[in-house]
């Protein structure tokens, strides 16, 4: 499936994946991926559970290398970089993990305040100001003497949101937002999800299975399974489509092209085997 | 018979798994040896910055070196009074309780002190600063500091382990001058040896060089550096799992002890074995 | 923040009394506060047989410590021990100091025992003990107990 190009690929990508190998052992992740990722929408990345989507965002984040294929961030060939410019580059990528990976040891405000510190020479007051405005942004400017160890699981997501566009990316990565959330929590997210990317300019990178909350924020969805992207586009399209793969995902199908039942001996011989 | 042969077969079988778990044990141990020699060697590359933020180091040397004060210092003190008791019952047939300053004072600088404050620091520091290392693994919270491109092992791996390295001495010292005035409690206020000549006989018989600078100071370094070492190394390593983790801070506890004890053969015969 | 300046307080508290626990172990536990470089001269004596003689034993006078062995070595010419002595500079010594190997109590250690003479002359670095007399060896003195008690 020929990837979509627009104008001259990289003026309206942010990222863009091409012909993407990547293997863990001896097993084959991704064959031959490619993808845009177009500057200042929000992208879904979706599929099956293990199908690794996670380990793409790590691709994308230069922190795994693709055996085959080349990932252009802003231009950059991210694996050709140094290990300097690596990190200049990540400082302009925010990146939401799972599960919020606070530093446990650092108050809300501290966790905030960490790239801040780290990065730049701000003084303190500044550092203040700063913290509490992205607090404000995802509502926890309350929260912000809270420990990691007091927080709900969307409390702590939200201030590792809030930490991720500390230094105001480029764009921000987002790794299951709306797993194990209540649907208070997760309409929350999906606001601030699209909330922050129109008022900061920022492109989103959503990776996520959860296909009704995604389709409502997404602008453009990629669909993997089996290592290959299966099918893209806006979200009506992936409604509408009739390919199988996309209408037992889209759809919530019990059986398709990924089986209901685990492979195995036919059911009457497995049956009539004991004796 | 038919037992007979059974009996046989298991043994041959035990004996057989015996040679297996041997036969992997040793490419196993090249590799963690591998692994953890990389990851010294990135955690001293991390150092100097490390000496940069004092801070950082302090805070540690709080965690590793003043929390495992008391546990260091209540067994210095039963430590002291088991030799000097001990001692005095060994001396006391040949009327040479006089001696008994030096015996205690001798067997602490030399080998208790530092042998027995690394084998607790192992218990009480190295496997907190495993499951500390290990749950900021599991947690994603190493891989955010990556992905915020601030280097963990100049962050928060090397300042633990020159923290560790400057506690150990530092606790070995206190565990032996503890261990023998509490010697001294014993011998002087209940067992009645004569003050003087515990002391005096003391002097006379520890060297400073010889004995504190060797015993106490340069194995407590060497112990501390093994100790932390390891301590740092499988929290790092460790399958990021609640599993993987309690097992790591038993491997940690094991491994270092293990390596103590037998470091402190090889210094003891290095330093005090060509007399 | 309070909380960070009570925790360097308490490292700071913990390094002291390290420190502290090490200068007791230098001063009170070793024999540290013994004889320093400036205070000593080296004196050396020849004998016969060093016995159980050790580096660093004790050089006494009267029963008083004045110095420690600092070195024995073999010379290859006379095949004689030489002993090295480092003495207190307090002490004054006489040309014609002689020089025992004792042993202290029945099966003690062995040290060197100094008698005085009576020379105006003091021993000075680099001087040699003349008078000298050997350790006693167990088995020699059995073997002449025995052979005069067949006489």
């Amino acid at each position: 499936m020929s990837p979509v190009t627009e104008a001259s690929g990289t003026d309206g990508s942010l990222v863009t994946v091409r012909d993407l190998r990547f293997l863990r052992g001896d097993k084959i992740i991704f064959d031959n991926v490619s993808m845009d990722i177009p500057r200042g929408k929000i992208t879904a990345i979706m599929g099956p559970s293990g199908t690794g989507k996670t380990t793409l965002l790590r691709l994308i984040a230069g922190q795994l290398r693709p055996h085959e294929g080349e990932i252009t961030v802003d231009g950059q060939r991210i694996h050709h970089l140094e290990r300097a410019q690596l990190f200049e580059l990540r400082k302009r990528m925010g990146m939401l993990f799972q599960s919020g990976a606070l530093f446990t040891e650092l108050s809300v405000f501290d966790n905030v305040a960490f790239p801040l510190r780290e990065h730049t020479r701000l003084s303190e007051t500044m550092i203040r100001i700063l913290v509490l405005m992205k607090l404000q942004a995802v509502g926890l400017r309350g929260a912000h003497r809270l420990m990691p160890a007091e927080l709900s699981g969307g409390m702590a997501r939200r201030v590792a949101l809030a930490r991720a566009i500390a230094l105001d990316p480029m764009m921000i990565m987002y790794d299951e937002p709306f797993v194990g959330q209540d649907p208070i929590a997760m309409g929350m997210v999906l606001n601030l999800i699209r909330l922050l990317n129109d008022a900061l300019g920022l492109t989103s990178i959503v990776v996520s299975h959860d296909i009704n909350e995604t389709a409502q924020i997404a602008d453009r969805i990629y669909l993997i399974a089996d290592g290959r992207v299966v099918e893209h586009g806006s979200p009506a399209v992936l409604r509408d489509s009739e390919s199988p793969w996309t209408r037992q995902f889209v759809h919530g199908l019990p059986d398709g092209p990924v089986p209901f039942h685990y492979p195995g001996p036919p059911y009457r011989e497995d049956l009539l085997a004991g004796s | 018979m038919r037992f007979h042969r059974v009996l046989v077969a298991t043994l041959v079988e035990i004996f057989a798994s015996i040679g297996r778990r041997g036969l992997r044990f040793f490419p196993l141990l090249i590799l963690r040896l591998g692994r953890g020699s990389l990851l010294l060697f990135r955690i001293l590359a991390g150092l100097p910055r490390a000496c940069l933020r004092p801070g950082l180091v302090v805070k540690q040397i709080h965690g590793l070196g003043v929390l495992s004060l008391p546990i260091i210092a209540v067994s210095g003190v039963f430590v002291g009074m088991v030799l000097g008791l001990q001692g005095y019952i060994n001396l006391v047939d040949y009327g040479a309780t006089a001696q008994l300053g030096a015996l205690v004072a001798l067997a602490l600088v030399r080998e208790m002190g530092p042998v027995i404050s690394a084998l607790l620091y192992a218990g009480r520091a190295g496997s907190a600063l495993t499951a500390e290392i290990g749950l900021m693994k599991a947690t994603e919270q190493l891989a955010s500091m990556e992905m915020m491109a601030v280097d963990p092992f100049q962050r928060v791996l090397a300042p633990r382990f020159l923290a560790g390295l400057i506690a150990m001495p530092l606790l070995a010292c206190i565990f032996t001058a503890l261990g023998i005035l509490g010697g001294w409690y014993i011998a002087v206020w209940q067992l009645g040896v004569d003050s003087g000549s515990f002391w005096s006989q003391m002097q006379a018989s520890v060297q400073f060089v010889d004995d504190v600078v060797d015993g106490v100071l340069i194995k407590s370094l060497v112990f501390g550096f093994v100790a932390n070492w390891i301590a740092v190394f499988e929290g790092y390593d460790c399958l990021p799992t609640s599993e993987g983790i309690s097992r790591a801070t038993t491997r940690t506890v094991v491994n270092t002890s293990l390596t103590v004890l037998a470091l402190d053969f090889v210094l003891t015969a290095l330093m005090f074995g060509g007399n | 923040m309070s909380g960070s300046r009570k925790l360097e307080f308490t490292v700071g508290l913990f390094v002291a009394i390290a420190l502290l626990a090490f200068f007791v172990l230098a001063m009170r536990v070793s024999d540290m506060s013994g004889l320093a470089e400036g205070d000593s001269y080296t004196v050396q004596a020849r004998f016969q047989n060093v016995g159980g003689l050790y580096v660093r034993a004790p050089v006494t006078m009267a029963g008083v410590r004045v110095g420690r062995v600092s070195a024995i070595e073999l010379d290859p010419d006379t095949f004689e021990a030489v002993v090295s002595m480092a003495l207190d500079r307090r002490y004054p010594l006489p040309t014609d100091t002689s020089a025992s190997i004792l042993t202290a109590g029945i099966v003690g250690e062995q040290y060197i025992g100094l008698e005085p003479g009576g020379m105006d002359e003091y021993l000075n670095e680099g001087s040699e003990i003349v008078l000298t007399q050997s350790a006693l060896v167990l088995e020699r003195l059995i073997g002449r107990f025995l052979t005069s008690l067949n006489e």
